[in-house]
């Protein structure tokens, strides 16, 4: 009932505030040149063939991550090199490419 | 020097056929020889809503195959004599249409009438860009919900490097945001995208806000365009628009939220 609406807290937030957020963050990030079309497949192309002159690695073990937040966007990627020995117990194979 | 007009939206369902017959007429109502032109070759629509289905003959993509003259596929308007229609084909596919012919056909409507609108398909396929490629101006139809707001705002994208003003970098097509479907009770609950929300989002200046109306169905139904009911809120908001693309300077209104007495919402359920 309408009459009893008026003594409820007031339900936080609105649907339309939420949408208004979410809209102005995801617009954001598609005006951006982040958002062009094919732009992951051509940087992993190109990544692949610089690191490919100097190394040989295999093509499946690159991994290319691309994490879209409010405030900050980044680009991770992830190759594995074949003969890279461990150093300690750190496996990881983005330390790895610290390394090289 | 005629204006050439796309009413697009990216997607589908938001009110450009409806806006497009609306503002048309509205045109054609001040003295201004108007033609509206129907992009959606394969779902035309736009005949139905003028209320001219039963005449058509020949269509655009006759034209630009030569298989018909220009003025063989026009259709006068029955109500005004400064009106017509080049309706789009229900048959041929989309790739019927060609960028030379598309700006062939534009290009003599352009000389022979004041307004040429151009009512896009949905999507931002070939059909769209052929829409917005000859434009001057761009009227974006948007409802005030995300996902219309998410593709007007790419259509804006589009707008500025995908149409013949872009390609040969001359002055930018001038873009007019028309809110539609608006409905300020929910707006007022807090449950819809207001104006300013719309507004600052897309940063494009406001031609109008035509409000959720019965009538809009109803002009559909009778295939009189909604801007010939001038008792309807929906008429009254496109007659507005058309004074200020008309250069007129005219406050929006906002019109109240309808059908709620006091009565029923002091007891009535919400909705």
């Amino acid at each position: 009932m309408a009459l009893f609406d008026w003594f409820r807290v007031p339900r936080q937030p609105r649907s339309a505030s939420l949408a208004k957020e979410r809209l102005q963050i995801l617009l954001a990030h598609e005006r951006t040149e982040l958002s062009r079309p094919n732009l992951l497949p051509e940087l992993q192309r190109d990544i692949m063939e610089v690191i490919l002159r100097h190394l040989e690695i295999d093509r499946d073990k690159v991994v290319m991550k691309l994490d879209r937040a409010p405030d900050l966007s980044t680009l991770e990627i992830n190759i594995e090199l074949p003969h890279a020995t461990p150093r300690r117990n750190d496996a990881e194979p983005k330390a790895a490419l610290q390394r090289a | 020097m005629a204006r050439i007009i796309v009413m697009t939206s990216g997607k589908g369902g938001v009110g450009k056929t409806t806006s497009t017959a609306a503002l048309g007429t509205g045109l054609a109502l001040r003295g201004h020889k108007t033609v509206v032109v129907d992009f959606d070759v394969g779902l035309r629509n736009l005949d139905l809503i003028m209320g001219c289905e039963r005449r058509v003959v020949f269509d655009f993509v006759n034209v630009i195959a030569g298989e018909a003259k220009l003025h063989q596929a026009l259709i006068k308007d029955k109500r005004h004599e400064n009106l017509s229609i080049l309706p789009a084909s229900q048959t041929r596919d989309k790739e019927a249409l060609t960028k030379e012919g598309v700006e062939r056909v534009i290009g003599q409507l352009a000389q022979e009438f004041d307004y040429v609108l151009c009512d896009s398909p949905a999507g931002i396929e070939t059909g769209a860009l052929l829409a917005m490629y000859c434009a001057d101006e761009a009227v974006v139809v948007t409802n005030p919900e995300v996902s219309s707001v998410r593709d007007s705002d790419r259509i804006l994208g589009l707008l500025a490097s995908r149409t013949r003003r872009a390609e040969r970098g001359e002055a930018p097509v001038k873009q007019h945001l028309l809110l539609t479907r608006y409905d300020q009770a929910r707006v007022d609950r807090g449950d819809m995208l207001k104006v300013e929300d719309v507004l600052e989002i897309l940063a494009i200046p406001l031609l109008g806000i035509v409000p959720e109306s019965e009538a809009v169905l109803r002009a559909s139904n009778s295939g009189v365009p909604v801007i010939l009911d001038e008792k309807s809120a929906a008429g009254r908001a496109y007659a507005d628009a058309v004074s200020r693309l008309l250069g007129d300077q005219i406050e929006h209104r906002f019109p109240a939220a309808q059908g709620k007495s006091l009565f029923q919402r002091l007891f009535g359920r919400t909705a």
